[in-house]
């Protein structure tokens, strides 16, 4: 049939085959459907779960909130730390079409430093490109204006607001408070170890000093979460649910504003510290170190200019009220007259002649008194009274080396004092050990009669001092210095640091009220060292005049203060408590080579007294009411 | 019974076939509910989208008036004039997207490849038909020759995707036209073997990462296999009913790329679940049948080569597209046919139902 060519075409055999060809292709076409079929069957029903969980991971994302950080208020009320809403200007990198051109016709409204240029040049290379990224931080009102005016000009670019942490007071309270900057990498190391990474994934700052660090972990507050939809653009298209952030605690510090103020003002511009505490319960009144500095300046990044300002001799970084270490002097002399009562070494009635040295038996060196002429018979109260040097070098001769460190360590002296700030130094309490670890050397009966008077290799704190004179006060009981009293989440408060150390106790408990009455003389009596600064005063105070010697004055040589140079000049130190009889408050202060303890630091002592008892009025007591 | 006769004879004098009318109005309207959804509720975009479409049905319409006769007639100058027009697009042609597809007419653009798309099954037809069927090897060299000038005219362009789909409805009319089995067995060798050297010399990089990427999409999430795991993606998280219309968060939030055109059938996938596939599918397979029904009761063997290879071209597209977008097939540029947005794709496709109509109501006209 194939062969034989048909001359008149054969409709019907080409329709047959024709309609088998179509038919062919139409079950081809069948069998192509259903492969097509069982594969979207296979994406659509077998591997559904799959695609599911992994379109949602397409659209869900889990954005993480910060919490608000804890605010910290003055016993009062004051608020002394906050978080400040701050105006950025951001920009998103996408939606800019030429970022050098804008940035720079941005510079032209708002001034921008080539430095801020090239950071936020540097910073976009690192993140996402929808991302926002700060230009410039914190613009002020000017700018904001200036800016919101042209912003139609620069798509992309725009002014956010974030929450910042800001210090009212400034440089009056750096040193307690602290501050918070910017997380850096090491701190998201150690938070990555302690399992803390999550809580600050959306914390730009922590705390890195003071009170801000200290109690970093109650101020933080739990970060919340938002689980939002967002398109291919990783753009928020709508929030799906949210977990709110919890804020952190509020601290009600012991801290007075006022007095703290004061504490700033009486130091004027000398280097020194200032303690006061509440002589009830051990918290810290003010503490002031100068000179200070302006701690809003570390939270938005200091420049390098302004922190190499603040390096300079005066060392204004240092807090000088936990970590400047100096010779206690004769504040410690009623502490020391306590330990030569209870050794038997004087009784209260005992008197010795003062010529105006002291000498060991058969050494020719002479300890020379302050007062170069002697105070003549001297009894422990005119000792102190006087701050008579030459009684306590012959009772620390007499009681040595290892009961004075045994008996000062039992206050406070040679440990942390425990506040609750980091920046703390344990200065140095001498022993026959302390000095073979330290110099490799024996100790010297020599070395002990320096250290009579707080001086030697005796060196303290301002807060130690405080602490030490706060449970002579209290007649041995310790209530250790602390900065924060209350902690508040929302309703709840919670007391802090109301623990006490155990007490200091004597064999005599007479013999407190012995140093107590010297130190009360030393104020009330014309002959003593604070008599002058408290004249007038509506309270009834007592205290201890020191004056700290900061280079040693060869034999046979006189102190002149203006033959030395300004830094080689005597300490002045002052501890003082009121009223006597029921201490409130006390005070330790040290000022840097401004000289005598009764003609700088008691004054300083009468300003802070006055402005607290004129805040405070003396709680009347039984006796003293008519 | 003369009353029936009579109503059919309305359809048959307007040159319609309704039952495929219908088929590919329900397309349509399909087309418009998902062009409404994968533009995001652009109502712009649907307001145009309505707009090709009334001029499509009008092209049909106008297409389906003409008889085959005429149709024959026409065959060699729109061969010879799309020829001339796709060398003058590798001469003077528009860039767009990196290929050269488009002549500038001043007034309007113009794709002459589409205009192929028509030409070619229409010139093979006609010169196939011309003699006894099965064709004779010269005539079967010749026709191929018909098919492939063009075809490697259109892959200069670059377009692989119109290319494929000119060359398949060439060889589809060879195929119908009774082309021996073992000459098919013999010719698909041939290709499977010639596949070697296409790879290496025949492919441009794009197409060659596609195919790579088509492999194994999931080797370059963020780069070419994007595309196809997110389509995977929004199909599979459809399942079986769906998430509902504008409801697919793929689509809606834009992960999908392509969604209106090329990559629409994921967006009804993905909001319509496995059943909105399978009754795209059927009505498909309904639109098939019925051409190649038409095919088979046509007046001649032009008519019978033309119909049949468009109906079964029709299905190229629905298996490349669909393939491509559910990760059997490399990423070829293939619209959903009647679904996907884009005018010209729309337009070529209703003339081309012009035409089977044309042939369909060919032979009742001269029954009655």
């Amino acid at each position: 049939m194939l062969k034989r060519r048909p001359t008149i075409r054969d409709h019907s055999a080409e329709a047959n085959l024709f309609a088998r060809r179509a038919f062919v292709g139409f079950i081809f076409i069948l069998a192509l459907v259903a492969i097509l079929l069982s594969n979207l069957y296979k994406i659509q029903v077998d591997d559904h779960q799959d695609y599911q969980t992994r379109s949602n991971d397409n659209r869900i994302k889990v954005i993480p909130i910060a919490p608000n950080r804890g605010l910290i208020y003055d016993r009062n009320g004051v608020l002394l730390a906050e978080n400040k809403p701050v105006y950025n200007l951001e920009v998103i990198p996408e939606e800019v079409d030429d970022l050098t051109a804008s940035l720079k016709s941005v510079s032209e409204i708002i001034e921008i430093t080539e430095q801020q240029q090239a950071d936020f040049l540097d910073d976009i290379k690192h993140t996402r490109r929808f991302k926002s990224q700060v230009l410039k931080a914190r613009l002020n009102e000017n700018e904001v204006a200036m800016f919101s005016v042209n912003q139609h000009k620069f798509p992309g670019f725009s002014i956010e607001a974030r929450l910042a942490r800001y210090y009212p007071f400034g440089d009056t309270l750096t040193h307690a408070l602290g501050y918070v900057a910017r997380l850096n990498r090491k701190e998201l190391n150690k938070l990555e170890q302690q399992d803390e990474a999550t809580n600050y994934r959306a914390t730009h700052d922590i705390g890195k000093l003071g009170i801000e660090k200290y109690y970093e972990p109650m101020l933080h507050g739990k970060v919340g979460s938002q689980r939002v939809e967002v398109n291919n653009r990783g753009r928020i298209i709508r929030t799906l649910s949210m977990v709110p952030p919890q804020p952190g605690d509020d601290l009600v510090l012991t801290l007075d504003i006022g007095l703290q103020q004061i504490a700033q003002h009486a130091l004027k511009d000398m280097r020194g510290a200032i303690v006061v505490l509440d002589a009830k319960d051990g918290g810290v009144l003010a503490l002031y170190s100068n000179p200070s500095y302006d701690p809003n300046l570390f939270v938005h990044g200091i420049s390098s200019k302004d922190y190499k300002a603040l390096l300079n001799p005066d060392r204004p970084l240092i807090n000088r009220t936990t970590q400047g270490r100096y010779a206690p002097a004769s504040t410690i002399k009623p502490h020391m007259a306590i330990l030569a009562l209870e050794e038997n070494i004087v009784q209260e009635e005992t008197t010795m002649w003062d010529p105006g040295f002291f000498q060991i038996p058969n050494v020719e060196h002479r300890w020379r008194d302050w007062r170069r002429w002697g105070h003549g018979h001297v009894d422990v109260y005119k000792a102190i009274e006087e701050s008579c040097d030459t009684y306590f070098y012959d009772v620390a001769y007499r009681m040595g080396i290892t009961k004075i460190s045994n008996f000062m360590a039992r206050f406070g002296f040679g440990e942390l004092s425990g506040i609750d700030i980091h920046e703390e130094t344990t200065a140095i309490l001498p022993s026959k050990e302390w000095k073979e670890a330290r110099f490799k050397e024996n100790w010297w009966r020599g070395d002990t009669i320096s250290v009579g008077i707080g001086q030697g290799y005796w060196t303290a704190t301002p807060i130690q001092i405080a602490n030490a004179t706060n449970i002579l006060v209290n007649r041995g009981i310790n209530h250790p210095p602390h900065l924060v009293q209350v902690a508040k989440k929302e309703d709840q408060i919670t007391q802090l640091n109301n623990e006490e150390k155990p007490p200091v106790v004597l064999n005599n408990e007479d013999n407190w009220r012995i140093a107590i009455d010297a130190m009360h003389n030393t104020v009330k009596k014309s002959t003593g060292t604070a008599h002058r600064a408290f004249k007038g005063a509506t309270y009834d105070p007592a205290g201890k005049t020191g004056t700290a010697q900061v280079v040693s004055i060869a034999q046979g040589e006189r102190y002149d203060a203006d033959a030395l140079k300004e830094r080689q000049r005597d300490n002045a130190i002052y501890v003082g408590f009121a009223p006597f009889d029921s201490p409130q408050i006390v005070v330790s202060i040290v000022v840097e080579n401004t000289g005598g303890g009764s003609s700088v630091g008691a004054p300083i002592a009468r300003q802070l007294m006055d402005y607290y008892f004129a805040a405070n009025p003396i709680q009347s007591t039984g006796d003293k009411a008519p | 019974m003369t009353a029936l006769h009579d109503k059919r004879s309305i359809w048959l004098r307007l040159h319609i076939d309704l039952p495929l009318l219908i088929a590919l109005l329900l397309m349509m309207a399909g087309s418009i509910t998902i062009v409404y959804s994968a533009s995001g509720q652009d109502s712009a975009m649907v307001i145009r989208h309505v707009t090709r479409m009334a001029g499509a049905i009008i092209g049909m319409f106008v297409l389906a008036q003409i008889p085959p006769a005429t149709l024959k007639r026409l065959v060699i100058p729109m061969y010879c004039f799309g020829l001339l027009m796709l060398v003058g697009v590798l001469l003077f042609g528009v860039s767009s997207k990196g290929a050269q597809r488009w002549l500038d007419l001043g007034i309007t653009r113009f794709q002459p490849s589409e205009l192929m798309k028509l030409a070619v099954p229409m010139m093979v037809a006609w010169y196939i038909g011309r003699n006894q069927l099965p064709p004779r090897p010269l005539h079967l060299i010749i026709g191929f020759a018909v098919v492939m000038l063009p075809t490697l005219l259109i892959k200069e362009q670059p377009d692989l995707g119109t290319s494929i789909l000119i060359a398949s409805s060439g060889v589809f009319v060879l195929f119908l036209s009774g082309l021996s089995w073992r000459l098919i067995g013999f010719l698909s060798s041939v290709v499977a073997l010639a596949a070697w050297p296409f790879w290496h010399y025949g492919m441009h990089d794009y197409q060659k990462q596609r195919v790579l990427t088509f492999l194994d999409p999931e080797s370059d999430p963020l780069g070419s296999g994007y595309h196809i795991i997110q389509s995977k993606i929004a199909i599979g998280s459809g399942g079986i009913e769906g998430k509902g219309w504008l409801q697919g968060t793929q689509s809606q939030l834009e992960f999908l790329p392509e969604r209106h055109t090329d990559f629409i059938f994921s967006v009804l996938s993905e909001e319509f679940g496995l059943f909105g596939v399978c009754v795209l599918l059927s009505l498909y397979l309904f639109i098939i049948g019925r051409g190649l029904y038409i095919a088979v009761n046509a007046q001649d063997a032009f008519g019978k080569l033309l119909a049949g290879s468009l109906t079964l071209t029709f299905f190229v597209y629905i298996f490349v597209n669909i393939g491509m977008v559910s990760g059997l097939l490399p990423v070829v540029g293939v619209p959903l046919p009647l679904i996907s947005y884009g005018g010209t794709s729309m337009v070529t496709l209703m003339a081309a139902f012009g035409i089977i109509m044309s042939i369909a109501t060919d032979k009742r006209m001269l029954l009655k």
